[in-house]
């Protein structure tokens, strides 16, 4: 309706609408019984104790970002929850608060490691990187003096509490380098045996926890090169002192004992020496490009990163295909009233979907071994027949098991497609003298395609990225040993993303996100190209 | 065959039609070969679950033995199971049903809000709110798994308690998920239920959260049932974020737990896994074949109309 304000009569309408708003609020607010308040206040207190706690501990990590996004995050949900208007937020925020942080942040997160040489010997800060590098070199010095020690233990963490050959007390953790202390009980020697706020271990827990104190190194002061103490048996401390010394000004390390000096290098985030020679580990960098340029212009890459592609689509293809093909044809079969005992047989086709689908594909695995299995050894008499070992057959056997699996889900949505169909189509089309293929193929499919071909490309979607079928049948084999990546035969994308990033010594997480990276590429290629088809955005309102 | 017009129907009952013979060709071409069909696909469908059961009652036994399909029934390989010093089976499944269940009840929950705001309020950013949800379906959490790893360490750095290596971790991570392809499937299910019934009661003067909690929960159970199955099968049957989040072999699931236990001793131990393996699918499958019914019904909903 429009009005054009102005009039004395629009303005008394406004006015009256204003107070039914104010009305409905108010009824609104009062019909939220005390129960809903009194909930409300009591969910709210427990999120905003544990925002508390995590800005405490983050003010004390100087995690400023983090801080400041939680701090954020808080307040708004406080603001959301105690005012009076904005409903839909109330029902949004707690599901969006989790779709966020695990599912959009986390993708732009990986674009952001695709982008840095995190991994194995490139995990932490240069500065995390120099301590251990200098820890790692350290060797007790010959004549060290012998300071008496405490294990003290407090919240978990270890300190030392020593007293050295002149009777001064101090007191460290591997995180703070020894301070003074003034106030540490001593025993009759003088030695401190104990410090107000700290428990003291016993011999006991010291046996029980040896190799956790004989890690701990306790640095003498902020500068790494001054060494540490450590304790090889936890009554007795002595000053180690590391091969490496870390001149910070210059950007060096440099070995005592070979002269090799070691510099920075901020592009590889590691230290060179002059003949190419790194020193592990080193710091996470930003790169650039490099993972790309590593994925696409090495050959050793490349080559199976194209394949491993084109076998993604061709299994995400052939695996619909198979699946469809056979649940039309058992639900075309199946679809006559005329036959007995067909829940029967609906019910035990449907067992292959109700069983696990790992585990699944962990007894195929099981019967097609070459050697023992169940299908050489009595199906094929005793053959050995490499089903899961040769690279053709290994994907044949992914292709037959992932039928077995996705069969009975597309028999029973094509048993629904075609049970809708109105059976008038058909006995208009018998009249006109139509013969029963000619019906299936101009009106009965056709019309099934447009019900189901949104569940086609769900499951196109889905055998994308089946990580589970390939990884647990074949482990991705078998192995390409040509590869500059682990990587094999019957890997698709997300698998290989896996085994570089997790499986193996060598953790590659900036490779295995630029590979992340493009299948998100792909996938959001497949997807327009497949809502274009379907038009399914059109079906929104 | 020829279609009786509808007036003649009264007069059918008049007419008895005699008796034709049996003759086992037309019954074959009508029924018989579909019932031949069904029989290889039963022995397809069946061979390899019959074959898990075989091997799981062949106590000590090996792939080998496996192949004499229920020579020895003894429940031996089920006693071995819990008591393996290296592998706590027991573990596994508790905890596969503890976060299972309370994953699939979160996401139940968060998706039910989600989709009564979408369904029953009009607000700026309701449609592109929808597209989104259409759209993050299309990009499954595990794409994105080295980075969950890498955030879980951070946050360990910061609270251990829900990090790495912690069941409330992995918790926090799948129910990041919850806001997806279920919403949307909710959402056409509450878009059924009539919006009088939502006016009438707010006559009658309930407010919008005992109107969400005491009816509209009530007249979408069905929805909610199968939501919260299909995300109890799914989260059994993750492996890829829990394996690389539950390092302790006492918090690990089951997926996880029995892959690194075929993994190490997978010919020898045969009849331990397969063991394993039933128990493990028993009550999935229990729930899938008690509730089929409603899963194909949600499987289907909003495509087969």
């Amino acid at each position: 309706m429009m009005t054009t304000p102005g009039t004395g009569h629009d303005r008394a309408q406004i006015v009256a609408a204003k107070r039914q708003r104010q009305a409905s609020r108010i009824a609104e607010a009062a019909s939220a019984g005390i129960k809903v308040l009194l909930v409300k206040v009591l969910v709210l207190g427990i999120v905003d104790a544990i925002s508390v706690y995590a800005l405490f501990v983050l003010f004390a990590k100087q995690d400023w970002l983090v801080f400041g996004l939680v701090l954020v995050v808080t307040v708004a949900v406080n603001w959301i929850y105690f005012r009076v208007k904005g409903l839909p937020a109330k029902y949004l925020t707690p599901g969006l608060i989790f779709l966020l942080i695990f599912q959009i942040f986390v993708v732009g997160y990986s674009g952001y490691i695709a982008f840095t040489n995190y991994g194995t010997g490139h995990n932490s800060t240069k500065d995390d990187a120099v301590s251990s590098l200098i820890l790692s070199a350290q060797e007790r010095v010959p004549d060290s003096p012998t300071y008496a020690l405490t294990v003290l233990e407090q919240a978990g963490v270890y300190s030392f509490l020593v007293t050295d050959p002149d009777g001064d007390i101090s007191v460290g953790n591997a995180d703070t380098p020894l301070k003074t202390v003034t106030d540490a009980e001593t025993d009759g020697s003088g030695q401190a045996v104990g410090l107000p706020g700290y428990t003291t271990l016993n011999f006991a827990d010291i046996v029980s926890n040896q190799e956790a104190i004989a890690a701990v190194a306790v640095p003498l002061s902020d500068d790494p090169n001054d060494g540490s103490l450590r304790t090889p048996d936890g009554s007795a401390a002595y000053l180690y002192l590391s091969d490496l010394v870390y001149d910070e000004a210059a950007g060096t390390m440099t070995n005592t004992g070979t002269g090799v000096v070691y510099t920075e290098d901020p592009s590889q985030g590691s230290f060179v020496a002059a003949d190419g020679s790194e020193l592990q580990p080193g710091w996470k960098v930003e790169v650039g490009l490099a993972n790309f340029a590593k994925a696409f212009g090495t050959d050793s890459i490349r080559g199976p990163l194209i394949s491993v592609t084109l076998w993604t689509f061709a299994f995400a293809f052939l695996s619909v295909a198979t699946t469809f093909a056979l649940g039309l044809f058992l639900a075309i079969v199946f679809n006559d009233l005329r036959m007995r005992g067909r829940n029967v047989y609906r019910v035990v086709m449907i067992l292959p979907y109700a069983f696990p689908a790992f585990l699944s594909a962990l007894v195929w695995a099981g019967m097609l071994n070459p050697q023992f299995g169940f299908i050489n050894q009595v199906l094929f008499g005793g053959a050995e027949i490499p089903w899961l070992t040769n690279e053709w057959l290994a994907k044949f056997s992914i292709i037959f098991v992932n039928l077995w699996l996705g069969f009975p889900y597309m028999f029973l949505v094509c048993t629904g497609a075609l049970q809708s169909i109105p059976g008038e189509l058909q006995e208009a089309a018998t009249v006109d003298g139509a013969k029963p293929w000619q019906v299936f193929r101009l009106i009965k499919l056709p019309l099934l395609l447009v019900s189901v071909s949104p569940l086609l490309i769900a499951s196109f979607a889905f055998n994308f990225n089946n990580f589970n079928l390939i990884y647990m049948l074949t482990n991705g084999g078998p192995r390409d040993v040509t590869a500059g990546v682990n990587v094999g035969a019957t890997d698709i994308l997300i698998s290989m993303v896996y085994k570089v990033a997790f499986v193996g010594a060598n953790r590659d997480y900036g490779l295995a996100s630029a590979f992340s990276i493009l299948i998100f590429v792909l996938v959001a290629l497949v997807s327009i190209i497949s809502f274009r088809q379907t038009k399914a955005l059109e079906e929104l309102n | 065959m020829a279609i009786a017009p509808s007036i003649a129907a009264p007069s059918d009952t008049d007419y008895i039609p005699v008796k034709r013979p049996f003759s086992f060709g037309r019954w074959f071409r009508a029924t018989g070969w579909r019932h031949l069909i069904g029989a290889v696909m039963v022995v397809f469908s069946a061979f390899p679950l019959l074959y898990v059961l075989s091997a799981s009652l062949h106590p000590g036994g090996t792939l080998i033995t496996a192949n004499g399909l229920f020579s020895q029934i003894d429940i031996g390989s089920y006693v071995t199971l819990f008591n393996l010093p290296q592998q706590p089976y027991a573990d596994w499944y508790a905890n596969t049903l503890l976060i299972g269940g309370i994953t699939s009840a979160g996401t139940v929950f968060l998706g039910a809000l989600a989709a009564y705001s979408f369904s029953r309020m009009r607000f700026t950013g309701r449609r592109v709110g929808l597209l989104m949800l259409v759209l993050v379906q299309m990009f499954p959490q595990l794409l994105a798994v080295v980075a969950i790893f890498l955030l879980l360490n951070g946050i360990s750095d910061i609270f251990p308690a829900i990090g790495l290596d912690t069941q409330i971790g992995l918790i926090m991570v799948y129910l990041g998920g919850a806001l997806g392809v279920n919403t949307y499937l909710m959402y056409g299910f509450f878009n059924t239920i009539p919006a009088s019934i939502d006016e009438a009661a707010k006559l009658d003067g309930a407010g919008h959260a005992r109107i969400f909690f005491t009816i509209i929960l009530r007249l979408v159970a069905p929805i909610l049932a199968v939501v919260g199955l299909l995300s109890f099968v799914g989260t059994t049957n993750e492996f890829v974020i829990a394996s690389i989040v539950l390092i302790t072999p006492e918090k690990q699931t089951l997926a996880v737990g029995l892959y690194q236990f075929v993994s190490q001793e997978f010919s020898s131990n045969y009849s331990v896994f397969a063991a394993g393996a039933v128990l493990a699918a028993l009550p999935v499958m229990a729930l899938f074949l008690w509730l089929q019914k409603y899963i194909v019904g949600g499987l289907t909903a909003g495509s087969v109309k």
